[in-house]
């Protein structure tokens, strides 16, 4: 693997010489170089792993579980949220269907109320109606009785009247009242 | 140009400030190691700074740092199941530096960390060490029943028990070589075909051709793109396995 092509070989020995002088030739074997190799991979990784252990991961990690507990946060809080909401809505159509329904009963018990008074007052008004159709019925069958009666002297007086003015001589009172009940309850 | 030209050159170390020799090893401050301060300092940038805001809806650089840290966090919990959540840092830490050293080597000129063994052997280690430790902390002797499978008939048991442990210790070195020699063999394919193009340009007649390798070179750069992202991926999903074995050795 030394041996590119021709034109490179006689300048190798140039460069080589000063590598031979160490012993190897090829840099990476050549073992005098180990030591320094070493400590310096050993301070610069030692370095390295310290700040990566102690600080860097730390942080990062602290980052990425700040976020995921954000994210889980924010999510709790949204589902929170949402079953405030939804219980909110629940209680709001709660409230509106016992108002609904308390209206309802309210208007059903107002109807109610308004149909028994008007009842109550529809069957005072009757019966005060029949009682004044009843003293109505009583007085006009006074009155009629009493005016029958009238009827009754009224026409036994003309009969009397006529029987004397035709006769010339007044008719027994008695006689002329039995006539005309007579003719009465011929009717 | 013939300098630039050698596929191996892009992958010496180059020390900027040298503390001296320790035996025979030259202790050295090179680029390799600023190129993983680097790595570090853009990661720590991008996971605590970007996201200091602590945003609920995040911006740009803070969603990159979030997607980043959710995909390891479920490929560490797919692969390593119940309990697995302490590893999280360790695969994310390995994800992330192995990614953007990776990545830092597509850029131009720029140094692939990753594609020296003793970097990539390094990082297998911790995870192997993590498992055996974690293991042995966790369970006790218990742990050492990840070698025997259960169900498995009485006079097979020896040969099964050492072909586990051959397997448990050829971990490490997979997952070093894999990506090692991922990064290492891309570079130097990037470099030989980016490398055709100049050399044929400056050989006459043949400069007709040139365009048909970097085309290719083009190809093989998104290519790279796609190893130097699922090498890092393939490192953090098998690291994840592995921890698995030292959470739940019974299975």
């Amino acid at each position: 693997m030394a041996q590119p092509h021709p034109p490179a070989a006689p300048h190798e020995g140039l460069i080589h010489e000063p590598a031979t002088e160490h012993g190897g030739g090829f840099p990476p074997f050549e073992s005098s170089t180990f030591a320094a190799q070493v400590l310096w991979l050993a301070l610069a990784f030692g370095l390295l792993y310290y700040l990566m252990a102690k600080v860097a991961l730390p942080q990062i990690a602290g980052i990425l579980h700040d976020r995921q507990g954000r994210l889980a946060g924010d999510l709790d809080e949204a589902s929170r949220m949402k079953s405030e909401a939804d219980a909110a809505r629940d209680s709001y159509e709660r409230s509106l269907k016992e108002a609904q329904d308390k209206a309802k009963g309210i208007a059903q018990a107002t109807r109610a109320q308004l149909a028994a008074e008007a009842d109550t007052r529809r069957k005072t008004l009757e019966g005060e109606l029949a009682a004044k159709i009843g003293e109505s019925e009583t007085l006009i069958r006074s009155r009629t009785a009493t005016a029958m009666g009238s009827v009754r002297e009224v026409a036994a007086d003309a009969a009397t009247a006529i029987v004397e003015r035709l006769t010339g001589q007044a008719p027994d009172r008695a006689a002329v009242e039995t006539a005309y009940d007579r003719t009465q309850t011929a009717h | 140009m013939a300098v630039k030209m050698d596929p191996i050159h892009q992958f010496e170390l180059k020390p900027l400030v040298s503390f001296g020799h320790v035996g025979h090893q030259e202790i050295a401050f090179t680029q390799s190691a600023l190129y993983m301060f680097v790595a570090v300092g853009l990661i720590a940038l991008l996971t605590i700074w970007a996201t200091g805001r602590r945003a609920v809806v995040p911006g740009r650089m803070q969603s990159l740092a979030e997607v980043f840290y959710e995909f390891i966090a479920s490929t560490v919990h797919q692969s390593a199941g119940h309990g697995s959540e302490r590893f999280v840092p360790l695969v994310f830490s390995l994800f992330m530096f192995v990614l953007l050293l990776n990545l830092f080597g597509m850029i131009p000129y720029a140094f692939a960390v990753t594609s020296h063994i003793i970097v990539t052997f390094m990082l297998a280690l911790v995870v192997i060490l993590t498992v055996v430790i974690y293991g042995f902390m966790a369970h006790g002797t218990h742990f050492l029943g990840l070698f025997v499978p259960p169900g498995v008939p009485g006079w097979l048991k020896p040969l099964i028990v050492v072909i586990e442990v051959v397997s448990f210790i050829s971990r490490p070195i997979s997952l070093s070589v894999r990506l090692f020699a991922n990064m290492l063999a891309g570079h130097i394919a990037l470099k030989i075909f980016a490398g055709f193009v100049p050399a044929l340009l400056a050989a006459g007649v043949w400069g007709i051709l040139s365009p048909l390798p970097l085309v290719l070179s083009v190809a093989v750069t998104a290519l790279e793109m796609l190893v130097a992202v699922l090498q890092a991926y393939v490192f953090a999903t098998l690291t994840s396995i592995y921890l698995s074995d030292a959470l739940h050795p019974g299975h």
